[in-house]
C-alpha cells in the first residue's frame, strides 16, 4: 500500500518500462558477453554513458540537500579536461604514468579551487547559490578556452585513455570510479552524522546554526565536493574522446544533473535528499537516450521525449497534482510521507 | 570596478535626512550606468572611429532580439521565478516560421501564429508552476527540452527565409541625417520596452508582480490575484521570447534549430547586471536595458580590439556578474536566503 507512495516508485516504474520497451526493439538487449576479459552489452553501455552524470549528480545532490544549486558543473568539467590535456600534451612521453597522474592531480586541484570559490560566494558572502554559480558557469567556459587557447587539444596517452575507455576486473574503469564515489558519498552521509547535518542546513540554515551545526563550513564543503566530482567527470569525458573540447565538454550537463536529482526524489528546496535516487535518475536519463536510439525514434526527438518524461515524473511526484487530478485518495494525512529511504 | 564613485549618494550616506539622497534601490542601476559610461569612454579613447554614433546604434541593431527576450525575463525574475526556455523558444520560432514561409504560408498568418505559440507555451509552463507547485527551474527546463526538441524535429538544418515581407522588414533601414541608421527591429524592441515599463510602473498588474517577488504568501493574503499574475508573467516571457525569435529571424533571415543557444544565460546575465534581484521583488526594467547595452558594448570593444578572442567575452561577463552581485549584496545589506526560489 505504501509502496506506490515511495519517492522512488515512479522513476523505477519508468526505468522498468523503458527496459521492457527495449526487449521488443533491440535484439539481445540484456545479453552481456565477455570479450577478451571485458564485459560488453547494452546494459554496460548504459552504465558507461551514465558514469559522468552519476558523478556530477552525486555532487549536485549534496549541494541541493543544503538548499543550494550548482550551475557551474558543466564549465568545471570543461576546465578539468582542458587542464589535464594541456599538461599531458606538453609531455615528451605521454605514456609516463607518474606524469599523467600529476596532470590529473593538477586538474583536480584546479577544480577544487573553483569549488572553493563557489562555496566562498555562497557561504561567506551570502550570495544566492543560483546566482553565485551562474558566474562560474558563464566565465568557466571562457577559462577553459583560455587554457586550451581556443582549440581542441588532442592527446595520445594510453594511461589517460584508460580512465574513460579502459577496463579493470572486466568492468569499465569509468563505471567503477562513479560507483566508488557514489558508495563513499552514501557511506559518509548515511553512516555518519554528515547526512543529517546537511539536511539540517537545508531545512533551515539559521536554525541549524543556532543548534550548533557548522552551517557555513558545511555549505562551503558541498560546493567543493560538487566541483571535484565534476572535475572527475570532466576527466572521464575528455579521456573518452582523447581530447579537450571546451565547448562540448559538460554542455548542458548541469541541467541533466539537476533533472537526475529531481527524478530521484530530492526536493529542490533542500532538507532531504536521496543519493540512491540520484543514481537511479542518472541511469534513467541515459537509458532514455539509449532507448530512443534502439526504438528507432530519430535522435532529434530525444529532447522531446525527455520533456515528456520530465513532465510526467514531476507531476507524478507533485502532491498538488495528485490531489487535484487523481483525487484525494488518502486518509486524513495530506502530507506526503517523509520516511527516510535508505540510499 | 567595485570602486564606483557615487558621490554624496553612496549607500552609507542614505541615512542623511535631507539633501541629495540616493534611494538604495537606485544604486545598482546607477552603478550600471556609470560602468556603461566608463566602458564607452574607454572605447572612445582607445579606438579610432569608436565615437561614431553608428557604433552605439549598431549595439541596438545587433541586440534588439536580446533586449526583447530580456524584457520578458525581467517580469519572470521580478516574481522570483526563472525561465530557462527562452533560447529554445527563439530557436523554435525561427525554425517554424522559416518552414511555414517556405511552404508558402503568408507572412500575415505566420507572424501572429508564432507569437500565439510562444505565449501559449509560456502560459502552460506558468500554469504547471503555479497549480502543481513545480519549481520554475524544472518546469521551464522541460519547456526548453520541448521547444528545442520540436525545433530539431521540424528541421535540423538551417533554412533560409526568402519571403518578401520578411526580407523587406529585414532590409528596412530608418535613416537619420549624417547617414546613421537603425533597423525596424530596434523600433519594435524599444516599443516593447516602453510598454513593459509602463505596465510595471503604472498598472495594478505591475505592482502585483513586485508583490509576488517580495513575498508570495503575503501577496496572496492581501487578496492579490497571485495565480493570474504568476501565470501571466510566464506568458509574457513566452511572448517576448517568440517575438525575440521573430526579430532574430529578421536579423539572420534564416530559421535554425540551434539558434539562441545559451541565450537564456545572456538574458539572465543582462537582468542581473541591470540590478534586478534574482530573488525577486526589486529592480527596474531600465536596468535590464542597460544590462543588455553592457553586454553589447563588451562585444563591440572586443571587436574593435581585434586581438582578443571571443572567449574573453565570457570571462569579462563573468567578472561583471560577480561585481554586480556583490554590489547588490552590499546595497541590500542582507544575506540572501539560501534556496533556489
Amino acid at each position: 500500500m505504501t509502496f506506490h507512495r515511495n519517492r522512488l516508485f515512479w522513476p523505477l516504474a519508468v526505468l522498468v518500462l523503458l527496459l521492457v520497451l527495449n526487449i521488443f526493439f533491440a535484439n539481445h538487449f540484456f545479453r552481456i558477453t565477455v570479450n577478451d576479459g571485458h564485459l560488453y552489452g547494452s546494459l554496460i553501455d548504459i552504465a558507461r554513458r551514465a558514469a559522468p552524470l552519476v558523478l556530477v549528480g552525486v555532487g549536485m545532490t549534496l549541494v541541493i540537500a543544503t538548499g543550494g544549486i550548482d550551475l557551474s558543473v558543466g564549465s568545471v568539467m570543461a576546465v578539468s579536461g582542458a587542464m589535464a590535456c594541456l599538461l599531458i600534451g606538453d609531455l615528451d612521453n605521454q605514456n609516463s604514468l607518474p606524469a599523467v597522474f600529476l596532470a590529473i592531480g593538477v586538474a583536480l586541484v584546479l577544480c577544487l579551487g573553483l569549488g572553493v570559490w563557489n562555496g566562498f560566494l555562497v557561504s561567506v558572502i551570502g550570495i544566492q547559490p543560483i546566482v553565485a554559480t551562474l558566474i562560474l558557469m558563464v566565465a568557466g567556459r571562457g577559462l577553459a578556452q583560455l587554457i586550451t587557447g581556443g582549440q581542441i587539444l588532442n592527446v595520445n596517452s594510453a594511461p589517460y585513455r584508460r580512465i574513460g575507455a579502459g577496463y579493470f576486473l572486466a568492468l569499465p574503469v569509468s563505471v567503477l570510479i562513479a560507483a566508488a564515489v557514489a558508495a563513499v558519498a552514501v557511506l559518509l552521509t548515511r553512516r555518519t552524522a554528515l547526512g543529517l547535518l546537511l539536511e539540517a542546513v537545508g531545512g533551515s540554515p539559521a536554525a541549524s546554526r543556532l543548534a550548533g551545526v557548522q552551517a557555513r563550513g558545511l555549505t562551503w564543503l558541498v560546493y567543493v565536493i560538487a566541483a571535484v566530482c565534476a572535475g572527475v567527470a570532466g576527466l572521464i569525458y575528455s579521456s573518452n574522446v582523447a581530447s579537450a573540447d571546451s565547448n562540448a565538454a559538460g554542455n548542458l550537463i548541469e541541467l541533466d544533473a539537476i533533472l537526475a536529482v529531481v527524478i530521484g526524489g530530492t526536493a529542490l528546496t533542500g532538507g532531504r535528499f536521496s543519493l540512491g535516487g540520484t543514481v537511479l535518475g542518472a541511469v534513467l536519463i541515459e537509458t532514455l537516450n539509449v532507448t530512443i536510439l534502439s526504438v528507432g525514434i530519430p535522435v532529434e526527438a530525444t529532447l522531446l521525449f525527455k520533456a515528456v518524461v520530465v513532465v510526467v515524473l514531476c507531476l507524478g511526484q507533485s502532491p498538488a497534482f495528485r490531489e487535484r487530478v487523481l483525487g484525494r485518495r488518502r486518509t486524513p494525512a495530506p502530507v506526503a510521507p517523509k520516511e527516510e529511504v535508505a540510499a | 570596478m567595485d570602486d564606483v564613485e557615487l558621490g554624496p549618494g553612496s549607500p552609507s550616506s542614505t541615512i542623511e535626512s535631507r539633501g541629495r539622497r540616493v534611494n538604495r534601490q537606485h544604486v545598482p542601476v546607477l552603478a550600471t550606468l556609470t560602468l556603461l559610461a566608463l566602458m564607452y569612454g574607454l572605447g572612445v579613447v582607445n579606438y579610432e572611429g569608436f565615437s561614431d554614433i553608428q557604433v552605439v546604434l549598431n549595439i541596438f541593431v545587433d541586440n534588439a532580439f536580446l533586449l526583447v527576450v530580456a524584457v520578458g525575463m525581467t517580469f519572470v525574475i521580478l516574481t522570483g521565478g526563472i525561465d530557462l526556455s527562452v533560447g529554445a523558444v527563439v530557436a523554435l520560432t525561427t525554425t517554424l516560421a522559416a518552414t511555414l514561409l517556405h511552404a508558402g504560408w503568408p507572412a500575415g498568418v505566420v507572424l501572429p501564429l508564432m507569437l500565439i505559440l510562444g505565449t501559449t507555451l509560456g502560459l502552460s509552463m506558468g500554469a504547471i508552476i503555479h497549480y502543481f507547485r513545480i519549481e520554475p527551474f524544472i518546469a521551464t527546463l522541460a519547456g526548453m527540452f520541448l521547444a528545442r526538441g520540436l525545433a530539431l524535429l521540424i528541421n535540423r538544418n538551417s533554412i533560409p527565409i526568402d519571403n518578401g515581407f520578411w526580407v523587406t522588414i529585414a532590409q528596412q533601414r530608418l535613416r537619420f541625417d549624417r547617414g546613421v541608421f537603425i533597423s525596424t527591429s530596434v523600433i519594435i524592441a524599444l516599443v516593447v520596452v516602453l510598454i513593459a515599463a509602463a505596465v510595471l510602473i503604472w498598472t495594478r498588474f505591475g505592482r502585483c508582480v513586485y508583490a509576488i517577488g517580495g513575498n508570495a504568501d503575503s501577496a496572496l493574503l492581501m487578496g492579490l490575484p497571485v495565480a493570474r499574475t504568476r501565470i501571466a508573467v510566464y506568458g509574457i516571457s513566452g511572448f517576448c521570447a517568440s517575438l525575440g525569435g521573430v526579430l532574430y529571424s529578421f536579423y539572420t533571415l534564416s530559421g535554425y534549430s540551434l539558434h539562441g543557444n545559451g541565450l537564456e544565460l545572456d538574458a539572465i546575465a543582462a537582468v542581473v547586471i541591470g540590478g534586478v534581484l534574482l530573488a525577486g521583488g526589486s529592480g527596474y526594467l531600465f536596468g535590464t536595458v542597460l544590462g543588455v547595452l553592457v553586454l553589447g558594448l563588451i562585444q563591440t570593444i572586443l571587436n574593435f580590439q581585434g586581438t582578443l578572442s571571443s572567449w574573453w567575452t565570457r570571462i569579462v561577463v563573468g567578472v561583471l556578474l560577480f561585481a554586480f552581485i556583490v554590489l547588490q549584496r552590499v546595497v541590500t545589506g542582507k544575506r540572501a536566503v539560501t534556496g533556489t526560489r
